[in-house]
């Protein structure tokens, strides 16, 4: 009896262990995730409108129509090429990104007051897109080898099922000691994300405001960043989202960074 | 001043020409402006816009450009520079077709005239495999940051050097740049019918080196514009192991006035002339040492002077730079550069320069350092530039502050400070011509 009482005690406790360990592991769901939120289709498109506002109020606006490729794998190669319409001081700028797995991007910029091409140093890491509160990993991602990840809990957020996943750097030369998501369950899509500093206290957040289906690809269409700290947020609407256009490699070359073709920018 | 018998042609910086002060720029009368917005709405409107969509957008700038010495000026005006400006530029696209004209009309508060000049004109045909673009256009090679070894064509200096916005350092060439693409590698040609010299800072406003400054008697001998004397340029590029790779050639002639004297041990006259110059280069430019690491070099063939012998042409010259750019921290970059020139048959120039007048040396070294900082979501921006030669001892400092106040309105304030080295040195001889400028925009 005393033996059959043991049994059982193990047996809860492994169905209990189970359950807590949930069904995935965290690297699935976020690599699911990442696949999701920046691998989608073969390639991408969206005319991005980004609102910097302050915490005095006073907006400034980044236009641009933004072009993915990608290059392999999910987590692998992609390239990126935007073109800004907005402000008047970088209308027709144009920025290329190819970006690698496991290694810093290469960058290229395009001045038209000079007709100059040349090559941007700057890290993913600590780079600042376009005065934005995102960062260049925000936009184009972040190697998930790069942090230690854990499922947290489960727990609901906007009404839809999600994990809840903590991602630390597993170097310390990051802002962030470390980094919570929530991931829709059924999209995969993050739908939260807060940003905790050295303190552990939450500094910055990333919300998904509207999910569309475009081509069959659930899509966040609006999300924003705030900045706790200096209460700075940035709020990015895309229009014109679209999938599977057939963008050219040849795209992503310094002919076109220079002349950019109406029919992609558009 | 000029240096007429200094024979360096640092393309980095190479004031030159003062006392040949006649102002060279882009300038087009209002009749001739009215000729080109004729010809671009008779184009436009003559264009089937029934089924096709012609898209045409206008943008520009309104701007005001001060630029004060810390001391009076040669002709006693305080004002290096002092402009009201207007820029539209116009757009049309109707594809494979795409038309722009980027026009200036400004008031110099200086001379007290008001000007119009035509910065780029041009219209592209874009196919598959090629392109081609024909009119006034600004074309800019190599990988240096303010230092040109491979980019042949015509700067402004006097815009640097008045603290001027950075696009006005470079001027428009009137020609037609055919690009080629097929998979090996990407090709540019180009060939520029007309002459275009640099332009140098007006001897008014700018104290420089003049050997001789007594001869008045000054004239100008531009290339003739025939076949002949058609520049040619070319640029093959690809991609090598993850480098941005180029080669570079070029035929046409120095954009830097030399003198040659009537006689040069009683000179009553002076004649300005542009020698004969091909150049063959190459650069390569990638991600290295967690950066951006540049490298270019080329060699100038001064075509009218292979022996070295005359001394109104400059003689062959290897020039070399190494560049490395690194972000620090977040939003704060610093960039490196070191340039260097070899002049070849040195002992000829030695022994055929007249005596009596500076002489350069074999191995001309030029160093850069460029740091910039971003603040406040990068609408505020510090910066500076430094030049420094390590062969000439002088310098060139260029500290500024720049400020976004909104997405139309931005302004600058900067300081261009010369000196050390000798009076003829391309720094020494600005040192009595520090200014602080201010640069005020509202683009639209």
């Amino acid at each position: 009896m005393k033996k059959a009482v043991t049994v059982l005690t193990a047996i809860i406790l492994v169905l209990i262990s189970s359950a807590v360990s949930f069904a995935v592991s965290a690297e699935e769901v976020m690599k699911k995730s990442q696949a999701a939120f920046l691998y989608q289709g073969k390639d991408f498109k969206a005319r991005v409108m980004m609102r910097l506002i302050s915490k005095g109020g006073q907006e400034r606006i980044r236009e641009m129509t933004m072009l993915r490729k990608n290059f392999g794998e999910i987590g692998g190669d992609q390239k990126y090429f935007m073109y800004f319409f907005q402000p008047a001081d970088v209308k027709d700028m144009t920025f290329m990104v190819y970006k690698y797995h496991g290694k810093d991007a290469d960058r290229w910029l395009f001045v038209p007051a000079i007709s100059m091409v040349r090559r941007i140093a700057a890290k993913d890491k600590h780079s600042s897109f376009v005065g934005s509160d995102f960062t260049y990993e925000d936009v184009s991602g972040r190697n998930l080898q790069e942090d230690a990840h854990s499922i947290v809990k489960e727990e609901k957020a906007d009404g839809k099922d999600c994990y809840v996943v903590k991602s630390a750097p597993k170097a310390a030369d990051m802002e962030y000691s470390y980094k919570m998501s929530w991931i829709d369950k059924t999209t995969f899509l993050p739908l939260k994300e807060e940003y905790y500093d050295k303190k552990g206290e939450l500094y910055k957040v990333f919300t998904a405001m509207e999910i569309k289906d475009v081509k069959g690809f659930p899509t966040i269409t609006k999300r924003s960043m705030k900045n706790l700290q200096s209460s700075h947020t940035t709020e990015v609407s895309y229009s014109k989202t679209d999938y599977n256009i057939g963008i050219d490699d040849s795209l992503f070359s310094e002919r076109f960074l220079k002349q950019p073709p109406k029919k992609w920018i558009e | 001043m000029n240096k007429p018998f200094h024979k360096r042609h640092c393309e980095a910086f190479a004031p030159t020409p003062a006392s040949y002060s006649e102002t060279r720029e882009f300038r087009l009368n209002p009749a001739q402006v009215c000729v080109y917005f004729f010809l671009l709405f008779v184009s436009v409107f003559c264009l089937p816009s029934s089924s096709y969509a012609v898209d045409v957008s206008i943008h520009g700038f309104f701007q005001g450009n001060y630029s004060l010495g810390t001391r009076s000026n040669p002709d006693d005006g305080d004002f290096k520079w002092a402009e009201e400006r207007v820029q539209l530029k116009l757009d049309v696209n109707k594809e494979p077709f795409h038309l722009f004209l980027k026009t200036d009309a400004f008031y110099d508060n200086i001379d007290r005239k008001a000007d119009m000049e035509l910065r780029e004109g041009y219209a592209d045909y874009t196919s598959g495999k090629w392109d081609l673009r024909l009119g006034r256009q600004v074309i800019t090679w190599g990988v240096g940051d303010l230092i040109f070894i491979n980019d042949v064509f015509p700067k402004d200096y006097e815009a640097f050097f008045s603290g001027r916005p950075l696009e006005y350092l470079k001027k428009g060439v009137d020609g037609i740049k055919i690009g080629i693409y097929p998979d090996i590698a990407s090709v540019e040609v180009i060939a520029i019918p007309i002459f275009e010299p640099n332009n140098y800072p007006d001897s008014k406003r700018f104290y420089m080196f003049d050997p001789m400054p007594n001869v008045t008697n000054r004239e100008e001998k531009d290339p003739a514009s025939n076949f002949e004397n058609t520049e040619f340029a070319l640029r093959a590029y690809r991609d090598i192991a993850g480098f941005d790779a180029s080669i570079y050639l070029y035929r046409g002639f120095y954009r830097k006035p030399y003198m040659i004297p009537d006689n040069i041990n009683n000179t009553t006259k002076i004649t300005y002339h542009y020698p004969k110059l091909s150049v063959y280069g190459a650069s390569l430019q990638g991600r290295a040492l967690d950066g951006v690491l540049s490298f270019e070099a080329g060699h100038y063939d001064s075509r009218q002077d292979r022996a070295g012998t005359d001394y109104t042409a400059p003689n062959s010259q290897t020039k070399a730079l190494i560049g490395y750019q690194k972000q620090l921290r977040e939003d704060f970059t610093i960039g490196l550069q070191y340039y260097t020139e070899y002049m070849h048959d040195y002992s000829e120039y030695k022994k055929n320069q007249p005596s009596g007048l500076p002489k350069d040396k074999k191995l001309y070294q030029l160093s850069t350092l460029r740091l910039t900082q971003l603040l406040f979501h990068q609408t505020l921006r510090l910066s500076f530039f430094a030049f420094y030669s390590p062969s000439d001892r002088d310098y060139l400092l260029n500290p500024e502050i720049k400020y976004n106040f909104s997405d139309h309105v931005w302004a600058a304030i900067g300081g261009l400070i010369f000196g050390g080295g000798e009076k003829w040195s391309q720094f020494g001889q600005l040192a009595k011509n520090d200014n602080v400028y201010l640069q005020l925009r509202y683009e639209f």
